[in-house]
């Protein structure tokens, strides 16, 4: 008898990936070393992409990891690679502005408290029912119907930042 | 037997183990892939050293039993009880991860390398975007490894390493795309990303994608069994370890057995990208002219292609074990290569079983289909001179990419010939 596949310890892997996010997301502010701050940014990453995988959006948890990981974070390594290290780690770390930050941090804290709160009726959707067969599918339709202007935006947006950098760095083209 | 045991065994589960969702069946899959990757990279070892030296007219290895048959074992021994050294002034705690990151990266692109319909760990939605993004994981690997060395030499390597494969990662990811945009090709219009899926379009479609659109298929192939090369950094795109110019590249402090993880990675991502290039555009499990050569004649005698080709192991290493010198000190050898003709004349006859036969197929057409690649991968290694790397950039950027994106176009466009003919006869209608 074929059954269709149950998702396994759902909570168990919630709960670890959201660890492993907030814990290397503390590592990447509190490491002198760049290199180390941007290894542990690439673990945050990772661990958001699994987080997206739980929300049945496959498509979104690949292009995080190609986008994200294999390629805006080897181009970071790659700069701070050429960093002199040694000079960066005698820097100052913090600076001193602690009650602006406490109080940035208790407004975004109190926004999602709030969101929290009230957000289970204005974010009620139902279930999807086997969401992640098609799930890739569904993304690119609408992409190329409803939202092709937008989506048109922003890769001419991209194009322009491209021939922008490319002017920018090459003295003689 | 426990449920979880037999349940998967049952006639009618058409489903990989992943998609079944049967933890214990999908271990034991993991298991035997980790296996045979291990073993392939082993027999890849040997056969690339023997193939070389005969590509220069040398014997290669001979010493370690017969026709250096023993010398992996040897050289696998050497390097476990090698010391491991970890540079001092090195990041001990990123050195000692390099290795790591780059095996963990490759061994996870084969949770959707399909081996047959149902002989994969599990078959993903995003099959595809999964393999390219695991895979483009191993250049962290490379550039924590050269960069924590501090040395000069690795850290070379590794910048150069960086740069060649993000470059070459997007005329790939644009080839990739063309043969993706093939799939769509249906009734439903909607193309797919799941590997075993893009294997049966081309079944649906009675044609590999390499000879679809042709030469467009073909272009397409090209540019993906060039960008593959340069991906695993082998020659002649080897430039992140260029001995003559690098010692060793970024690997050049590691020692041992780290070493030698460096090195199963690498030979497990050239695995892996031939089985990405294969299921793409040479028709993954499925067996050369299934509809051509159909019916159950045919069906039949391409299924005994797998015992034959162990017949024939077996034939050869029988007749090297009769031309092995009659000297008493080499009795053990000569013994041994006979053995070892027994076992694979034994598979062979094992391979003959019906029900063996049956589900053997597809796993050995994919597999037949790799080993293809990696003689070329060492045909390429004996044959073509090393890029230099200012030339490596112009192919990758000046070269490939364009082409991808011409081939992207035009397959779009020959895809949709019909939709753009209608349109255009309606505008001159009007």
């Amino acid at each position: 008898m074929a059954q269709v596949a149950q998702p396994v310890a759902t909570t168990f892997f919630f709960y670890m990936l959201s660890g492993i996010a907030i814990l290397s997301g503390v590592l990447v502010i509190t490491r002198k070393n760049p290199v180390h701050s941007a290894l542990a940014l690439i673990l945050t990453l990772l661990c958001v992409a699994g987080l997206y995988l739980m929300l049945y959006a496959p498509f979104v948890a690949g292009v995080q990891i190609i986008l994200y990981v294999g390629g805006i974070m080897v181009l970071f390594l790659f700069v701070i690679m050429l960093v002199n290290i040694e000079q960066a780690e005698k820097q100052k770390q913090f600076n001193q502005q602690w009650l602006a930050g406490i109080l940035a941090a208790l407004a975004l804290g109190a926004l999602l408290v709030l969101i929290y709160v009230k957000g289970k009726a204005a974010f009620a959707f139902p279930p999807p029912p086997m969401p992640e067969a098609d799930n890739t599918q569904r993304v690119g339709q609408l992409l190329y119907s409803n939202y092709m202007f937008p989506f048109e935006i922003a890769s001419l947006l991209l194009l322009v930042a491209i021939i922008g950098a490319v002017v920018m760095a090459k003295k003689r083209i | 037997m426990p449920g979880f045991i037999t349940n998967y065994l049952d006639k009618t589960v058409q489903m990989t183990p992943g998609q079944y969702g049967s933890p214990f069946w999908a271990l034991v899959y993991i298991l035997v892939v980790f296996g045979g990757v291990s073993l392939a990279v082993v027999c890849m070892n040997w056969l690339e050293r023997k193939i070389l030296a005969h590509m220069q007219v040398r014997l290669g290895p001979m010493r370690v039993g017969p026709h250096g048959l023993l010398q992996p074992i040897a050289d696998a021994l050497k390097l476990i009880l090698k010391e491991d050294i970890v540079p001092e002034g090195a990041d001990s705690f990123v050195f000692l991860l390099a290795p790591v990151i780059i095996l963990l990266a490759v061994f996870s692109v084969y949770c959707v390398i399909p081996f047959g319909p149902t002989h994969a760990i599990t078959d993903m939605n995003i099959g595809i975007l999964f393999m390219l993004g695991v895979s483009s994981l191993g250049v962290l690997g490379i550039v924590m490894a050269g960069w924590a060395s501090n040395s000069h030499y690795p850290l070379i390597g590794a910048l150069r390493s960086s740069a060649q494969m993000v470059s070459y990662e997007i005329a790939m990811g644009l080839a990739v795309v063309s043969a993706v945009l093939m799939t769509s090709l249906n009734d439903s219009g909607t193309g797919t990303l799941s590997m075993i899926d893009i294997v049966k379009a081309q079944n649906a479609q009675h044609v590999w994608f390499v000879f679809k659109f042709f030469p467009l298929g073909l272009i397409a192939f090209f540019i993906f069994a060039v960008a593959m090369v340069a991906e695993t950094n082998r020659a002649p795109f080897d430039l992140p370890e260029a001995e003559s110019e690098l010692t060793a590249g970024f690997h050049t402090e590691y020692s041992g057995l780290r070493w030698s993880l460096f090195m199963l990675g690498e030979y497990a991502a050239m695995i892996a990208v031939s089985s990405i290039a294969i299921t793409l555009w040479l028709g993954g499990w499925m067996r050369p002219f299934p509809n051509a050569l159909g019916g159950p004649n045919w069906d039949l005698a391409f299924s005994l292609f797998p015992a034959l080709t162990f017949f024939g192991l077996a034939a050869m290493t029988f007749y090297s074990t009769m031309r092995m010198p009659k000297h008493a000190y080499f009795r053990i050898q000569t013994i041994g290569l006979g053995a070892f003709g027994a076992l694979f004349a034994l598979i062979g006859l094992i391979l003959l079983v019906p029900p063996v036969r049956d589900r053997v197929q597809d796993v050995y057409w994919f597999i037949a289909k790799i080993a293809v690649f990696l003689y070329l991968y060492i045909w390429y290694r004996g044959t073509f001179p090393r890029y230099r790397f200012d030339q490596l950039m112009k192919v990758g950027w000046k070269v490939l990419l364009p082409m991808g994106i011409g081939v992207l176009m035009l397959t779009g466009i020959v895809g949709l010939r019909t939709e753009i003919w209608d349109f255009l006869q309606r505008l001159v209608h009007v």
